[in-house]
């Protein structure tokens, strides 16, 4: 390419571009003297004016610039004029020519598009701004939605759109940048982005819930100490705690996030099957975030607040807009999972590379695989529940109303249909990472893994159909009990095959306890409690006594917080060196994780205690009304404490890992396979890895994942590239 | 993209799939589990009350142009095929005038769907009015949307982005396969929804 023809034009388009930046620079001045100095019109009349007239001139260089663009620069002149005109003469303006404007921007932004790539992204920017500025001029003559105050932030849109498009047009850095860490298309990037990004919620949803423990433990109504938070805040904050941690942390953290990164890299893949799909999967739950978020700063009304499960009729009831963003945020994260699980279920279907045959596959993809297909098939139910809630609320349907012929239970069969797999999809990659860990650290093949293989197959089928031993007490009838209680003891069988066999996988090994070992061994006594304590939920009769007690909590606590979470810091701890290529300390990784135990056990055990007693969740005052209560009340103090404790620990976390991000160890050669692994991640890539494309040359797999300590060979490892 | 995936165009032996199409078999198994939810809530809420059959008899749902509809997406689906079938017969004016009938079609059924809508609304009959409707406005709505989304991508398919033949052949007639595998889904549910809630 010719560097010195190409120079020219490109500065002439930068000079135009960062015209057009001021020019929307111009406009959120304006935006804000209005907003903020209550409307001084002559001021804003101003402003806009030398905005417009900034559009005006930027238009016309960057027609200069290439004599392709000149009609797309042309026609984003001719709307700063207009808009120019419109500004000056507001009295003599017919009503049709405001929207004029726009339009041109519009099509000028799309002319830019069109015919040249190199400016096309600033194009496509100019064009949205101007669609959407058409719409908000259009909006709100055919809906009334000006009156909602947050539509005049919307308007912040166009104007943001139109200082990104002069920005990106002005440094071609900027646009590298975009292209490479914000829009990227590289599954190494996306994982990390899904994971700083669900490493935020579940912090966020970690705060709400310290929120709730203080006023469990310090402001329960006793008329002494005042309520922290009122009764219809406390479940807000539950049900956005659950909501947040469920479907915005953990789940894409360990599938998002982990699945990303790892499944292409153990597979032998360049990328995912399909790259661009990936990214949509990312801002897509970005937006659902967004708008789960939003519903905090709701003017005048509560987020959601109708648990995490939004049982109806109490959420189609619940007053305020929050469960309406609950609802259109959940929609978000649908699609964004169906793109994720469609992703990553090809990826592993069609990219393996030569010689990586099913049974050689890491264990760890194989939960991946399971996981992703319970995402793909469960959601959409959820979907259509998700969508009836939202007519029920906004179009006054009556698909979930007793009263007009619509069925409540309907909607919790809906809900349990998604949830219930859910609960693997939280579980299965959590496994997956534990038994890739142990393996490693034990210098030892799994023990059992076709039994595992195939134990993973048969619970991501079951987990299909035990969805209603949620609803023993809906009054469903004894039949309908009877046979899932008997499912739900099924599914019990290959969920101890898998744990019983990673256990086993123990015995006779020569165990590394590293700091991932550590949160990986601690795994599998804190999921087997999670996991016992579910069977007397899972049978009809004892459930009658523990339903919607504290001993549920505490049951799917262990499941997900110390199990789960655990097996997330473990995957931390231990893929670390590949993403940064440095590893992470082991003093700071201890103390996170012995503080970690010791306080997770201390919140989670005694609500066994409470629930047994009978207390029941989702009070405010912890259950002070009720007499049966009173002895068990004092835990409440002891897991508040244990909360805060768990809250300080993981400070050791955070230090620990920007202190290893940013510290140089550049001095020292990298290690590229610190674990001494036999996965093609560690073997046949760099630390950190390559930069797209992740394999210098493609690899051949020869044998299984876990052949570790094989007798008469050199090494106590031997990758899985590794010719016999 | 500066990478190549492997069988993006050409098939994987032990799979005989490429990429797309397995893609594309995966999403459509997604959305029968959304179509089902959906059908599945129409036989609750329909055996589940004694007004239902009230509400449908005074509905008076026009079944000639429902069947007329059918009729219209059913040859929308076989022009689909002959377009495939044109570009595997590296006719490509051929692709062009069938996908061309095809998108007709598809607008067609549309137009004829707002007419249909229109009449409900003239006469006071909303998704609010009783669960029938809104089992009716819902389902017929959705798979509307997704009628919306296949003219979306045909059309991008039959313009803009058939400039890939030129360069690509074996992969745009790969995107054709994988739209029409699409667009007979969309066809498909329409095939239940007609008898299902005009003829039941």
């Amino acid at each position: 390419m010719n560097k010195e023809k190409l120079n020219i034009p490109k500065s002439i388009y930068g000079f135009g571009g960062a015209l057009i930046s001021i020019s929307g620079i111009l406009l959120l001045c304006s935006f804000l003297v209005g907003t903020f100095l209550n409307y001084i019109v002559s001021a804003q009349t101003l402003i806009n004016s030398i905005s417009a007239f900034f559009l005006l001139i930027g238009g016309y260089y960057i027609s200069k610039a290439k004599p392709e663009i000149k009609w797309g620069g042309r026609l984003i002149s001719i709307s700063g004029l207009q808009a120019l005109y419109i500004y000056m003469s507001p009295s003599f303006t017919p009503d049709l020519i405001i929207y004029f404007p726009p339009i041109f921007l519009f099509f000028g932004g799309l002319i830019i598009r069109s015919v040249d790539n190199k400016f096309g992204l600033s194009g496509i920017l100019i064009s949205f701004s101007g669609l959407a500025s058409l719409i908000l001029l259009i909006l709100p003559k055919i809906f009334a939605i000006n009156s909602y105050p947050f539509f005049l932030y919307l308007y912040l849109i166009p104007i943001v759109l139109l200082i990104f498009a002069g920005f990106v047009s002005t440094c071609s850095e900027f646009k590298l940048f975009v292209s490479k860490y914000i829009f990227s298309i590289d599954h190494k990037w996306i994982g990390i982005q899904y994971g700083i990004t669900s490493m935020i919620f579940l912090l966020f949803g970690f705060s709400l819930m310290m929120i709730m423990r203080y006023q469990l433990a310090y402001n329960m109504g006793t008329g002494e100490l005042k309520d922290l938070i009122s009764p219809d805040m406390y479940n807000a904050l539950g049900a956005m705690h659950g909501t947040i941690m469920v479907f915005l942390g953990v789940v894409p953290m360990i599938v998002g996030a982990f699945g990303n990164y790892l499944v292409p890299l153990q597979v032998g893949a360049p990328d995912m099957a399909f790259p661009k799909l990936n990214m949509a999967s990312y801002w897509v739950y970005f937006i659902g975030g967004i708008v789960m978020l939003a519903s905090f700063f709701v003017p005048d009304a509560l987020p959601a607040h109708s648990g995490w499960t939004s049982y109806v009729p109490l959420a189609t009831l619940s007053s305020g807009s929050g469960q309406t963003f609950w609802l259109v945020g959940m929609i978000f994260l649908i699609t964004s999972s169906l793109l994720g699980s469609v992703n990553i279920l090809v990826t592993i279907i069609q990219l393996r590379v030569k010689g990586l045959t099913w049974m050689r596959l890491p264990f760890f993809v194989w939960t991946q695989l399971i996981t992703s297909f319970l995402l793909l098939l469960a959601f959409p139910p959820l979907e259509a529940a998700g969508i009836f809630q939202l007519l029920d609320r906004v179009a006054g349907t009556h698909f979930f109303d007793p009263y007009s012929g619509g069925s409540v239970l309907l909607y919790q069969h809906l809900f349990w249909f998604l949830a219930h797999p859910e609960v693997y999809v939280l579980i299965l990659p959590a496994l997956g990472i534990v038994a890739e860990i142990i393996s490693n650290n034990t210098r030892k093949p799994l023990w059992g893994y076709k039994p595992m293989v195939y134990s993973t197959i048969w619970l991501g089928f079951m987990s299909f159909i035990v969805w209603a031993h949620h609803m023993f007490l809906t009054g469903m009838g004894t039949t309908m009990s009877s046979f899932f209680m008997i499912t739900t003891m099924i599914i019990s069988v290959p969920s101890v095959v898998i744990l019983s066999s990673l256990f086993l996988s123990l015995w006779g090994g020569s165990i590394r306890f590293n700091t991932p070992m550590l949160f990986a061994l601690s795994f599998l006594p804190m999921f087997g409690i999670g996991g016992l304590t579910g069977l007397p939920l899972g049978l009809a009769t004892a459930d009658i006594h523990l339903h919607d007690t504290y001993y549920v909590i505490g049951h799917f606590h262990y499941v997900v917080a110390p199990g789960t979470i655990f097996a997330i810091f473990a995957g931390i701890y231990f893929w670390f060196p590949k993403i940064t290529g440095k590893t992470m300390n082991e003093t700071l990784g201890k103390i996170h994780f012995y503080g970690s135990l010791v306080a997770m056990n201390g919140i989670f055990m005694p609500m066994f205690l409470q629930g047994l007693a009978g207390v029941s969740r989702r009070l405010s005052n912890g259950g002070y009304d009720y007499a049966h209560a009173k002895e068990v009340l004092y835990l409440n103090e002891i897991m508040s404490i244990c909360a805060f404790a768990l809250f300080a620990f993981q400070l050791f976390f955070i230090v620990n890992f920007f202190w290893t991000l940013f510290r140089n160890r550049y001095d020292t050669e990298v290690d590229t396979n610190p674990w001494k692994s036999n996965t093609i991640e560690w073997t046949d890539t760099t630390s950190p890895p390559l930069g797209h494309g992740n394999f210098e040359v493609i690899p051949k797999v020869y044998r299984g994942a876990y052949e570790y300590s094989i007798e008469g060979h050199s090494k106590d490892y031997c990758p899985q590239t590794e010719e016999s | 993209m500066d990478i190549e995936i492997p069988y993006n165009v050409e098939e994987r032996e032990d799979t005989g799939l490429y990429n797309a199409k397995l893609g594309i078999w995966l999403f459509l198994a997604s959305e029968i589990m959304l179509f089902g939810a959906l059908f599945s809530t129409y036989i609750i809420l329909r055996t589940g009350d004694t007004t239902w059959m009230t509400a449908v008899k005074g509905a008076h749902l026009n079944i000639p142009l429902a069947t007329l509809n059918t009729a219209i997406l059913i040859l929308s689906s076989v022009t689909f095929v002959m377009s495939w079938v044109s570009l595997k017969l590296k006719d490509f004016s051929g692709f062009k005038k069938y996908m061309g009938i095809t998108l007709l079609c598809s607008v067609l059924f549309l137009v004829i769907k707002f007419f249909e809508y229109k009449a409900k609304f003239d006469v006071g009959h909303y998704p609010s009015t009783h669960n029938f409707y809104a089992v009716y406005f819902t389902i017929t709505g959705l798979h509307g949307i997704h009628i919306i989304g296949g003219i979306i991508v045909n059309a991008y398919l039959w313009l803009p982005g058939s400039k890939m033949w030129n360069t690509d052949p074996k992969r745009f007639t790969n995107r054709i396969e994988v739209a029409g595998l699409y667009w007979h889904f969309v066809d498909l549910v329409w095939i239940i929804v007609f008898p299902s809630i005009y003829l039941l």
